[in-house]
C-alpha cells in the first residue's frame, strides 16, 4: 500500500538554510546537507528545498547545492523557487533532484507545464499553488504570495493537472503560520478536483492536524516547516501517531 | 568498473554515489568504448520514452547495449532505464524500445481510483527468491516510486518482485544478466542501497 508522506520543507538562501532550523547536535544548522541528513535519520519521506533567492549568480550556487545534496542523501527531494524555464528545470533534475516545483512562472506561462512534462515526464513536475480564501472560493497568489491573480484556485489546479503537472503542492495562505491545522476544506476541494497526488501545506501545529488532512481531506502528503525545524515534533513522532490511528506510513 | 550511461536523461549523481558506497569504481560516460570496457552497465533515466530512445540512438548506444547484454554483461535499468528494455511503450509516439525483454510498457489506469503518477513509498513483494539483486531484501520492504507507466513483460517468469497499486505490477524484472527496477533504489535509503550493493557484488 502506498504510504502517506511527511515532508519537511527547507528555505534556502544563497545555498544556506534560513529560518531557524534548530537541531540539537548539528555542527552547522545552516548547511542543507546536514539538515537533510537529520531529517533522513527521522524517516522523512521526502524533502522540499525552496530557494528564496533568485538571481542568476545564486542559481549556480543552487545547482552545486543540489548536486551536493544528491551525492549525500539517498532520499527523494524537490527543488522550487524562481524556476524560469526548461533550462532551469533540466539543470536541477540533472543535478539530482527528483522533482521541480513551479509556481509563479507556471501561472504566467502555463505552457511551461506542458513543455516540461513532455520533456521530463509529469512525475517530476510539481505545480505549487498559493491559495487564499476570497468569499466562496480561493484565489491564486504568485510572487511568494504577494500578487493576487484573480484566478480561481480550483480552476487553476484542474488546468495544471490537465497540462501535465504530476503533483500539486497546495499552500493555504490563510492557514500558513497559524498552527491551527491544515485547511481541510481547501485541500479536500482540490483532492476531489484532480487525480494527481496533492501535498497539503500551511497550518500544521498538532499531531492530529496530520491525521485530519489525510483522513478527512484525502491529502497524499503533508508538508511542514517550523514544526519540525523547532523540534516541536519529530517526523518520527508524527508517523508513529498516524500509524496508531491506522494511516499507512513508512517507519 | 561500472559504466553509468549518461545520455542526458536526468539524474546520475545519486546513482553514482550510491554505487560508490558499495565500493564500486564508476565511470559516468556516453562513449561506446568506455562502456564496452566496463564490466557492468547501469542505465538510469527519467523523462519521456521517445526522447530517451532518440538520445541512445544518436549516441549509437542502442546497438551497443544490446550487444553488451548478449555478451552476458550484467545490466541494470532504473525507472525509465528499465522501461527501455521492453519492446514498446504506450507513452511512445514514434520509437520502439530496445526489446531486450519482450513485452510492453503500459500506463496506470485512473479508473481504478488510484492517482497517477504513482508517487511515494510503496511495498514490494518478492516473487523470485533466488533473484541475486534481491538478496537480503524481504517482502514488505518499502521503496520509492515516481512513475506513471510500468513494465508488462510477455514472459511472466522474468518478474522478480511486484507492487500493489490498484493493480499488481512488476517492479523488479530479472532475466539472466539483465535486471530492471521500476522504483529508484538510489532514493530508497537502506533497502535501495542494499540492492545496488547486490548489483555491485554480482560476479
Amino acid at each position: 500500500m502506498l504510504s502517506k508522506r511527511i515532508i519537511p520543507c527547507l528555505d534556502i538562501k544563497e545555498g544556506r538554510v534560513v529560518k531557524g532550523v534548530k537541531f540539537l547536535g548539528l555542527r552547522d544548522a545552516g548547511d542543507p546537507v546536514e539538515v537533510a541528513r537529520a531529517y533522513d535519520a527521522q524517516a522523512a519521506d521526502e524533502l522540499v528545498f525552496l530557494d528564496i533567492t533568485a538571481s542568476f549568480e545564486n542559481r549556480k550556487t543552487l545547482i552545486s547545492l543540489v548536486e551536493r545534496i544528491a551525492r549525500n542523501i539517498f532520499m527523494p527531494f524537490t527543488v522550487g523557487g524562481g524556476i524560469g524555464g526548461i533550462e532551469d528545470i533540466r539543470n536541477i533534475l540533472n543535478a539530482g533532484a527528483e522533482k521541480v516545483s513551479l509556481n509563479t512562472q507556471a501561472v504566467k506561462f502555463p505552457e511551461l507545464i506542458s513543455a516540461s512534462a513532455k520533456r521530463f515526464g509529469s512525475q517530476c513536475i510539481v505545480v505549487a499553488i498559493d491559495a487564499k480564501r476570497q468569499g466562496d472560493s480561493w484565489e491564486v497568489f504568485i510572487n511568494g504570495g504577494r500578487t493576487p491573480t484573480g484566478i480561481d484556485a480550483l480552476v487553476w489546479v484542474e488546468k495544471a493537472a490537465r497540462l501535465g503537472a504530476g503533483e500539486i503542492l497546495l499552500t493555504s495562505m490563510d492557514h500558513d503560520g497559524t498552527k491551527d491545522g491544515y485547511d481541510l476544506e481547501l485541500t479536500k476541494s482540490v483532492t476531489q478536483k484532480v487525480n494527481v497526488p496533492v501535498i497539503a501545506s500551511g497550518g500544521a501545529g498538532k499531531l492530529e492536524d496530520f491525521y485530519n488532512v489525510f483522513a478527512r481531506a484525502n491529502a497524499d502528503a503533508a508538508l511542514a516547516a517550523s514544526l519540525f525545524h523547532y523540534q516541536e515534533y519529530s517526523v518520527k513522532q508524527v508517523k508513529e501517531y498516524l500509524k496508531e490511528r491506522g494511516v499507512a506510513v513508512r517507519l | 568498473m561500472i559504466a553509468i550511461i549518461d545520455y542526458g536523461m536526468g539524474n546520475i549523481h545519486s546513482v553514482a554515489k550510491a554505487l560508490e558506497l558499495s565500493g564500486a569504481a564508476i565511470s559516468v560516460t556516453n562513449k561506446k568504448n568506455d562502456i564496452a570496457a566496463c564490466d557492468k552497465i547501469v542505465l538510469p533515466g527519467v523523462g519521456a520514452f521517445d526522447d530517451a530512445v532518440a538520445e541512445l540512438e544518436k549516441l549509437g548506444l542502442d546497438l551497443l547495449i544490446k550487444e553488451q547484454v548478449r555478451n552476458k554483461k550484467p545490466f541494470l535499468g532504473i525507472c525509465l532505464g528499465l522501461q527501455l528494455l521492453l519492446g514498446t511503450s504506450q507513452e511512445a509516439k514514434e520509437k520502439k524500445g530496445l526489446g531486450i525483454l519482450e513485452g510492453k510498457v503500459v500506463k496506470f489506469k485512473t479508473q481504478s481510483g488510484q492517482k497517477v503518477p504513482h508517487m511515494g513509498w510503496n511495498n514490494l513483494k518478492v516473487v523470485s527468491d533466488d533473484c541475486p539483486l534481491l538478496k537480503g531484501v524481504v517482502s514488505g520492504s518499502q521503496v520509492y516510486f515516481c512513475h506513471s507507466y510500468y513494465p508488462d513483460p510477455d514472459n511472466k517468469s522474468v518478474i522478480a518482485a511486484i507492487t500493489d497499486y490498484g493493480v499488481e505490477f512488476p517492479c523488479v524484472l530479472w532475466k539472466d544478466n539483465v535486471y530492471g527496477v521500476q522504483f529508484h533504489p538510489e532514493k530508497s535509503q537502506a533497502v535501495g542501497l542494499k540492492m545496488l550493493e547486490n548489483f555491485v557484488n554480482l560476479c
